[in-house]
């Protein structure tokens, strides 16, 4: 069947604390070359502490053996596809890593003189053009650390501009596919939030949203395509219903990378939108971050923008301070500029031909898994897919086999599974996005996992629910987790 | 691939957007580079910066050395391309870290529980504002003038959208430290938290104790802000704060011109329904073996949307494993000593310099106002290949003229002689 996976040997490990001995270290520090202060003295006695109270002792040694063994309990994009619908786990060029780190911009301190970091500053505006040539916007921020905090940020500039109007209105509309940080930051940024019903193709429709639309609404917040992969073709007929009552249109960026190349929101009506840089750009997620949040905004929301911005001061830049209409930091010193580097990495490697190539080949691959899952797996909305294709579990519920436990099988399979449960419109959701870095032959071993288990679904549904059983840690028991939580090692 | 999807070419995948919505012309980008060119571009950007300049600089980032070790574990591909682990029995690998980073958090502060990281310290402050609020059911807020100015900013920005109304307290001008009179007469029934800052933006060490009983004393939290975590190593951890909030950008993490960087939250047991962000939580697999799961997450927007304790997804798990790897090379002993030497570093400078403050002080310091302004002083160290302190005008304008000089292990005898020398000192 599936030939990606054979069992090998992995190393049982230990936590640090449990590793630990009294006296061990993994360090060597130069000598002193000033006299040694005494920190009681200088602190006073009540200031400092006797020790730190069983942080660990271990050699350096233990700290590779330490930290590789853990690396090998973990999937990763280098191991294979990693088909995570609305994540974008494409591949991370090693190129970028090694620019993040070129001493003179790793080590730049964000307070040193301009005129020594003007390097740094270059990037920074490099980048921002960029991304607005790639979005068809005006300006472009790069300051707010992930996608969530792009979001608070484009929402508190929509703020800023209704209130310069004279009325910051209370509500923002959000289709019941929208991402969860959506809804979230709508209440972070002090609005109530309404959910508009998508219509029986997944998307949109102008009727219902003219109706939900009044003086009371500050925004839309439209992720296009959305989270079912599908494009909102009304987007331009959505946009002029939000601008004839005054209210702007946000998108989540979250999946530009099928538009990029291709289609610009900001030709479209969008007003202000974010960017994943580590989605559509390719930084690497890290297990969790970090990410980069830039937004992107037409001319009218410019001077709202969060200071400080870069302003090009004869040969040089600088960064500008005096933005009076401004809705104020989101961030401390000017972004995730380690993120930014590799992003602009990212866009120069490819270059403006290469970046559509890419977007044209991820809606390519979502296609091609699409076509060879449909006979097995519901397809929940007929509509065209762009970068991702969303099934849901009906046929394998009849079983009793629900998509959490279709996720659980495909790790046996040599896979990460994709999405679970996420659109919530679709009941039981497989969300496969499988990006454009995939080549042929593992997008067809992931579908022959696929097939091969709705096959298993059929004949020993059993077997399918309590997997997966190939892997060093079985389920691990979420809800005994929450339940009684433990959240740090402690001494026994 | 084309023929098994039945369509003509790959631009006829597209076919189904209307034609208004299509870019009609090439993206104006420069055609793709070669991995060669692009190493180029960014060795003359790095040129185009300090490189090679010794730095004074503190003020919330901090240049501290770090071990090979670090790099060499994040640049793993296991640790660097995988995602939010959410599929727990493939993700044990960063799990176990984060529950390792979680304890040592915790470890270091002296608090019950810590997240799996925050953005950074800056947008940590209003998290915590905004939890105390949820805690307290209060909505006031006070902080201490001598907090980082640009976390201050931020917290301004979040609270007033909030309906917080936010109010600074004094500093001591003698100190630099808290001024707890003025906390005392500004502290109401009102009041959800007091943030104060240790090593405060002056370098100078707080009295916690004392903040937190007056805080307490109202019903409010008390928030501890750390920006030099390194200070940990000496200082006593907080242990009367109740949410303690932090940057650990000194833990192996490069200045990296403001970013990225990774803040943390931790806080008393009894809080924990009310903290933002990931955690990590310990539980056992079907064969009874330990395994580590994300848990509670019905505080999270993915399950709980409108009503999340925040709106924070993606967070800083690399860089805070940057940060594991570090506290667990220097270890117990490391931390210590790594402190001590900053300290003593520091102590040595403001030996041969006019001290602005009274008040006790870890790696920085202020420098008082002499015969020569911060730009002389500074232009002059810029010649030797020297970054000087922090002109103080820029946030606090009643300081014009004084310096924050920061000294790391990272500065020498030699360059801290001739930053004495800059200042005018034995003239």
């Amino acid at each position: 069947m599936v030939k990606k996976v054979r069992s090998h040997i992995t190393q049982n490990e230990p936590l640090l604390f449990e590793r630990s001995s009294p006296g061990k270290k993994g360090y060597q520090l130069p000598d002193l070359d000033v006299p040694t202060v005494s920190a009681e003295e200088a602190l006073g006695a009540d200031n400092t502490r006797a020790e730190i109270e069983d942080f660990p002792e271990v050699s350096e040694v233990d700290v590779i053996r330490h930290f590789t063994r853990l690396s090998t309990w973990n999937y990763a994009i280098d191991l294979g596809c990693y088909p995570l619908g609305s994540c974008t786990m494409k591949y991370n060029p090693r190129v970028n890593e090694l620019v993040a780190r070129t001493e003179g911009l790793a080590w730049a301190h964000p307070y040193q003189p301009e005129s020594l970091a003007q390097g740094a500053m270059e990037v920074m505006a490099a980048l921002e053009a960029a991304l607005a040539e790639i979005t068809g916007m005006d300006a472009v921020t790069l300051q707010p650390a992930a996608g969530a905090h792009g979001e608070y940020t484009g929402l508190l500039l929509t703020r800023a501009l209704l209130e310069s109007r004279g009325n910051p209105r209370k509500k923002i509309l959000a289709p019941d596919s929208a991402h969860g940080t959506n809804p979230a930051t709508a209440t972070m940024a002090g609005y109530a939030v309404e959910n508009i019903k998508s219509n029986d193709r997944g998307v949109i429709s102008p009727e219902t949203l003219a109706a939900a639309v009044n003086e009371d609404v500050a925004a839309l917040m439209v992720t296009n395509p959305n989270t079912l992969g599908v494009f909102e073709e009304e987007i331009r007929k959505i946009a002029d219903i939000m601008h004839s009552k005054g209210c702007m249109v946000y998108m989540d960026g979250a999946n530009m990378n099928a538009l990029v190349g291709i289609a610009r929101p900001g030709d479209f009506g969008v007003d202000v939108m974010h960017l994943n840089l580590h989605k559509t750009f390719s930084t690497p997620h890290g297990g969790g971050g970090p990410g980069a949040g830039a937004v992107a905004v037409r001319s009218h929301l410019e001077p709202f923008l969060p200071g400080p911005r870069l302003k090009r001061v004869g040969e040089a830049w600088s960064w500008n301070y005096d933005l009076p209409q401004s809705i104020g930091r989101v961030r401390a010193f000017y972004g995730n500029f380690g993120v930014l580097v590799r992003a602009l990495a990212y866009i120069m490697a490819h270059g403006g031909p290469g970046l559509r190539l890419a977007t044209m080949d991820a809606v390519l691959n979502a296609n091609y898994v699409r076509k060879l899952l449909e006979p097995y797996y519901e397809i929940a909305y007929k509509a065209p897919s762009m970068h991702e294709c969303v099934f849901s579990d009906d046929r394998q519920a009849a079983k009793g086999v629900r998509t959490g436990d279709i996720a659980k099988r495909m790790i046996d399979y040599g896979f990460h599974p994709y999405t679970v449960s996420f659109p919530l419109i679709v009941h039981g959701a497989l969300m496969i996005e499988p990006t454009e870095t995939e080549g042929k032959a593992e997008l067809d071993q992931m579908a022959e996992a696929l097939i091969a288990i709705a096959d298993e679904v059929e004949k020993d549904p059993q077997m399918v629910l309590k997997a997966p059983h190939t892997t060093r840690t079985g389920r691990v028991d979420e809800v005994g987790a929450a339940r009684k939580p433990v959240l740090r090692w402690k001494r026994s | 691939m084309l023929d098994a999807i039945g369509a003509e070419s790959l631009e006829s995948l597209f076919s189904h957007l209307p034609e208004d919505v299509r870019l009609a012309r090439p993206l104006n980008i420069a055609a793709g580079k070669s991995e060669y060119e692009i190493v180029d571009y960014f060795r003359a950007r790095g040129g185009e910066t300090a490189n090679g300049y010794a730095s004074f600089l503190g003020a919330g980032v901090y240049s501290h050395y770090r071990p090979v070790m670090v790099d060499t574990v994040v640049s793993r591909g296991e640790f660097l391309t995988s995602y939010t682990p959410y599929q727990a029995e493939i993700s044990q690998g960063i799990l176990t870290t984060i529950f390792e980073f979680q304890t040592m958090i915790c470890q270091l502060t002296g608090m019950d529980v810590a997240n799996a990281s925050m953005y950074d310290g800056s947008t940590a402050v209003p998290e915590a504002a905004m939890m105390a609020a949820r805690v307290t059911g209060r909505d006031r807020v006070l902080v201490s003038r001598a907090v980082h100015p640009e976390y201050r900013e931020v917290l301004a920005t979040y609270a007033s959208r909030q309906g917080m109304p936010v109010e600074e307290i004094a500093y001591d001008a003698a100190t630099g430290s808290v001024d707890l009179e003025d906390l005392e007469r500004k502290l109401d029934t009102k009041t959800a938290a007091v943030i104060i800052q240790s090593p405060n933006f002056f370098g100078a060490v707080e009295n916690v104790k004392k903040a937190a009983a007056l805080a307490h004393a109202k019903g409010a939290l008390l928030v501890y802000v750390f920006a030099e975590a390194v200070s940990l190593g000496l200082l006593e951890p907080p242990r009367d704060a109740d949410i303690v909030v932090g940057e650990l950008q000194s833990f192996a993490i490069t200045p990296s011109y403001g970013g990225p960087f990774a803040g943390i939250i931790a806080a008393k047991e009894k809080f924990l329904r009310q903290m933002p962000g990931r955690l990590v939580g310990e539980s056992k697999d079907v064969n009874g073996n330990r395994a580590f799961c994300l848990t509670l997450s019905t505080r999270e927007q993915h399950i709980r949307r409108e009503k999340a304790t925040s709106n924070i997804c993606t967070n800083q798990a690399l860089v805070a494993l940057m940060a594991t790897v570090f506290m667990s090379v220097y270890g117990k002993q490391g931390l210590r000593e790594l402190a001590q030497q900053n300290l003593s570093k520091a102590h040595y400078l403001a030996s041969k310099l006019p001290v602005r403050f009274s008040g006790p002080f870890f790696n920085e310091f202020v420098v008082k106002p002499g015969r020569r302004t911060p730009a002389e002083v500074n232009g002059e160290l810029l010649g030797k290949k020297i970054i000087g302190g922090l002109d103080l005008e820029r946030f606090y304008p009643e300081l014009k003229g004084s310096v924050l000089v920061c000294c790391t292990e990272m500065v020498t005898r030699s360059q801290m002689d001739e930053v004495a020398r800059a200042f005018g000192a034995g003239e």
